[in-house]
């Protein structure tokens, strides 16, 4: 690779790339995201290289691996350019089929297509998909489009430009001005002004400084950070440099957490190219700017993802959060200035130094401006990442992107910001997301976690799954958080086991009390949370728990009994073969009756009962029906009547 | 693992004290546990203590003080997977192999750990067997899965 050494000659290697390739040309592109992976997508890109040169194609047909485009849920997800017809679950079987039809005949295999669930109407292009048709991409757009692992893709769709501008027609405090104006607010949780952080640093007479990418993505069901430092690491690269270049640091870390081996892959990747281009390193298209990159992977530790302890960890020492006296952005990494922000706001950057902060700000709410990338998980018609203008309605998210719920369940809550976020009711459904007005009603925007609840989420033991989270990673330094956690969590566990008391309720609110005044970091300052949210809006819940021995959402293992009912039962036998405790009495002609004894609960039986049949139910604060005597269980089957 | 692989992981940290974390990170990989011995010559290559290395071995999940089976199951309990199960799909595993998250069966042929979130939650409940991701588990499908270890 050539070093370019100006913006000019960053533009002739941009039209050098793109003189190589033909807009016409069929290529196959295949998310290779994680979750796509896990649905088999290394086979099915397997089989299609292998399948093209069979067909002797090779020279005519692109294929590449691409970043995660959110639609998780239809896995492995295949666009074919130019068409950009859209397959969703392609399996190595249908690898043939579609270089055959798709690429030689231009015909579309129509049962690989998206069909509408409601209207029955198929989707051919990935726009026409309701999932994607109501969304507003601008940060995860590029995904689909771009190899994550060729920095050629990236400039071809424009990358480096917004680097270029920056180094060659603005000074840094025409950058920190720019990202100030555009409102930008951190999109890692606290929702902290990235302008006025920056502005901080570049003012601290430190000479030497740093800037942090956080991609400790630790909130269970949030992986929109993964999904971008895998699909699109240049894109954060660019943002990185150029906060560099607004501070006045030449030095930048990427703390990526270990569960990510790929974004770990990828971002390295993505470092040695930008370096061999000389976009990063040493007088960077001839600006005399210079600038480098580490990679720091993390150990597994939630609380890392806090800055304090984010950058003790860099330090090669046990994540504990620090006192923030004063702020990191002034007395932070090795006790200099250091701009920690997350993976998101970063790749925000570009955007705005590209299109301009009037641009930025044209979309969301008063306090909270540009899009959001939310993981929309948990009972969910489609799952996945999902980038929406600050201002849509919680009830849009989950009913016009998310398509409601699945298995005409009801909704119950949907939980956001993480462990430490809160649940939100269904009579709430139409507040407008932003960093205030989710902090308003007991949650907060976290990264991005959107987790959706049925009715057969029981949320107190939400709540107690959450608070055991949290006493998990609580990293032990102060003792409200670490004794008060784990003693809420024991309360909890009481409760969903049918131990619950009188004045449980009150002792809980007293211990969040505590937690919230005297930790010192987030973690245990909002580590109640889910407690206090839960009990806000589902105290019905805990009540039952503690005064009836019910769990109303028929969850909590101690107080429910599963049970066949004899009415029902058609003697099939499934679910006594299917019984890992051997606990179901039966057998052909005989009605089947669940020892309690014996039973573990594991819920098998309830799984695997034919659903026509429906017989075996779940009960929960009463007691099981007495079993019917054995000659009421004998089943006459009327064929052999006759 | 001699010291020879490990001065090499020492030295292609540039023997930085900062980067013991990485250090330890790759032996954890390459051996799957981090054996006393190889704690000892860290220290006294990168002139920490090993109280500060055991402190760190201890606090952060991905290291383990104790050898590992030779499969290692992680189950996910995150937020996503948690609401769709995994809790039903943890107890199964844990009758199936009797052993609980964190323990090495006494053959030494598993090992069990529950994660936090494995990022794949439109596959969930999700298991993780030597690396391989299993989404859309159910206690049922277990047993199955765990069959093609030997």
């Amino acid at each position: 690779m050539p070093r370019i050494n100006s913006t000019d000659e960053l533009e002739k290697v941009r039209k050098e790339i793109l003189s190589l390739r033909d807009p016409n040309k069929p290529c196959i592109s295949i998310c290779a995201g994680a979750g796509c992976l896990a649905s088999g997508a290394g086979e099915v890109i397997a089989a299609f290289k292998a399948e093209i040169e069979k067909q002797g194609l090779t020279t005519d047909v692109d294929t590449k691996g691409t970043g995660c485009p959110g639609f998780c849920e239809r896995g492995p997800v295949v666009v074919i350019y130019p068409e950009e017809i859209c397959y969703l679950q392609v399996t190595p079987e249908d690898v043939s089929e579609i270089v055959s039809q798709t690429i030689k005949e231009k015909k579309v295999v129509d049962r690989l297509l998206y069909v509408d669930p409601a209207t029955g109407e198929k989707a051919i292009h990935e726009s026409d998909i309701p999932f994607y048709k109501n969304q507003e991409r601008t940060v995860l757009c590029n995904n689909i489009k771009i190899d994550s692992k060729s920095i050629d893709d990236y400039l071809s769709i424009g990358g480096y430009s917004a680097l270029a501008k920056t180094l060659t027609e603005m000074t840094d405090v025409e950058v920190v001005a720019e990202i100030k104006k555009s409102n930008l607010r951190g999109r890692g949780g606290a929702g902290f002004p990235t302008g006025r952080k920056w502005e901080g640093s570049r003012n601290a007479p430190e000479k030497i400084k740093y800037v942090i990418v956080n991609a400790d993505e630790g909130d269970p069901g949030a992986f929109m950070d993964r999904a971008l430092l895998e699909g699109n690491p240049h894109s954060i690269l660019e943002g990185l440099i150029i906060g560099g270049y607004a501070v006045g640091s030449n030095e930048g870390y990427i703390y990526v957490r270990q569960e990510y081996p790929l974004a770990v892959v990828n971002i390295t990747l993505a470092i040695k190219q930008a370096e061999a281009y000389g976009l990063l390193g040493k007088n960077i298209l001839g600006s005399g700017f210079d600038f480098t990159v580490k990679v720091h992977q993390g150990a597994g530790a939630f609380v890392c993802g806090e800055s304090t302890a984010l950058m003790t960890a860099l330090e090669g020492r046990v994540g504990e959060p620090r006192p923030k006296y004063v702020r990191s952005n002034i007395v932070g990494l090795w006790g200099r200035p250091s701009v920690l922000n997350n993976v998101e706001t970063w790749a925000n950057v570009p955007l705005i130094i590209n299109k301009g902060a009037d641009w930025f700000t044209q979309v969301g709410t008063e306090g909270s401006k540009g899009t959001k990338i939310f993981s929309l998980v948990g009972k969910i018609t489609n799952t996945g990442l999902v980038e929406v203008p600050m201002g849509i309605t919680l009830r849009d998210i989950i009913y016009k992107i998310g398509g409601g719920i699945p298995g005409c369940k009801k909704f119950k809550a949907v939980q956001t910001g993480g462990p430490s976020g809160g649940c939100i009711p269904e009579e709430m459904l139409d507040l407008e997301v932003g960093f205030d007005e989710l902090t308003k009603v007991g949650s907060m925007m976290g990264s991005g976690g959107m987790i959706v609840m049925d009715e057969d989420t029981c949320m107190v033991d939400v709540a107690r799954y959450f608070i055991n989270f949290l006493t998990d990673e609580s990293c032990g330094k102060c003792v409200p958080c670490r004794e008060g956690l784990r003693q809420m969590h024991r309360i909890l566990k009481n409760i969903t086991q049918g131990k619950g008391k009188e004045g449980d309720i009150e002792t809980l609110e007293e211990l969040s009390e505590t937690a919230i005044e005297a930790s010192l970091c987030a973690l245990g300052k909002s580590a109640p949370n889910p407690f206090l949210s839960t009990l806000r809006y589902f105290r019905n819940e805990y009540e039952a728990h503690i005064k009836e021995k019910k769990c109303t959402a028929l969850s909590c293992k101690e107080l429910i009994s599963y049970y066949i009912a004899p009415d029902k039962c058609t003697a099939c036998m499934i679910c006594a073969r299917k019984c890992p405790a051997d606990a179901i009495d039966g057998g052909k002609n005989r009605i089947h009756v669940i020892d309690q004894e014996k039973c573990t609960k594991c819920g098998t039986c309830f799984e695997v009962c034919p659903s026509r049949f429906g017989a075996v139910k779940k009960i929960s604060g009463e007691p099981v029906p007495a079993p019917i005597s054995e000659e009421e269980r004998i089943i006459t089957r009327k064929s052999k009547e006759k | 693992m001699d010291n020879g692989r490990i001065d090499q992981i020492i030295d292609k940290h540039h023997g930085e004290a900062s980067s013991l974390i990485q250090v330890l990170l790759e032996i954890q990989s390459e051996k799957h546990w981090l054996p006393r011995e190889a704690l000892k010559r860290v220290s006294e290559k990168l002139q920490v203590p090993l109280t500060r290395i055991q402190h760190i071995a201890t606090f952060y999940k991905a290291f383990s003080l104790v050898p590992k089976g030779r499969h290692e199951i992680h189950i996910c309990v995150g937020t996503a997977c948690h609401v769709r199960g995994a809790t039903r799909v943890l107890d199964t595993v844990q009758d199936l192999t009797g052993i609980k998250p964190g323990e090495t069966d006494l053959d030494v042929k598993f090992s069990l750990e529950t994660v936090n979130c494995l990022g794949c939650c439109a596959l969930g409940p999700v298991m993780e067997v030597d690396g391989k991701t299993h989404g859309k588990m159910a206690p049922s499908k277990t047993a199955d899965v765990l069959k093609n270890c030997d």
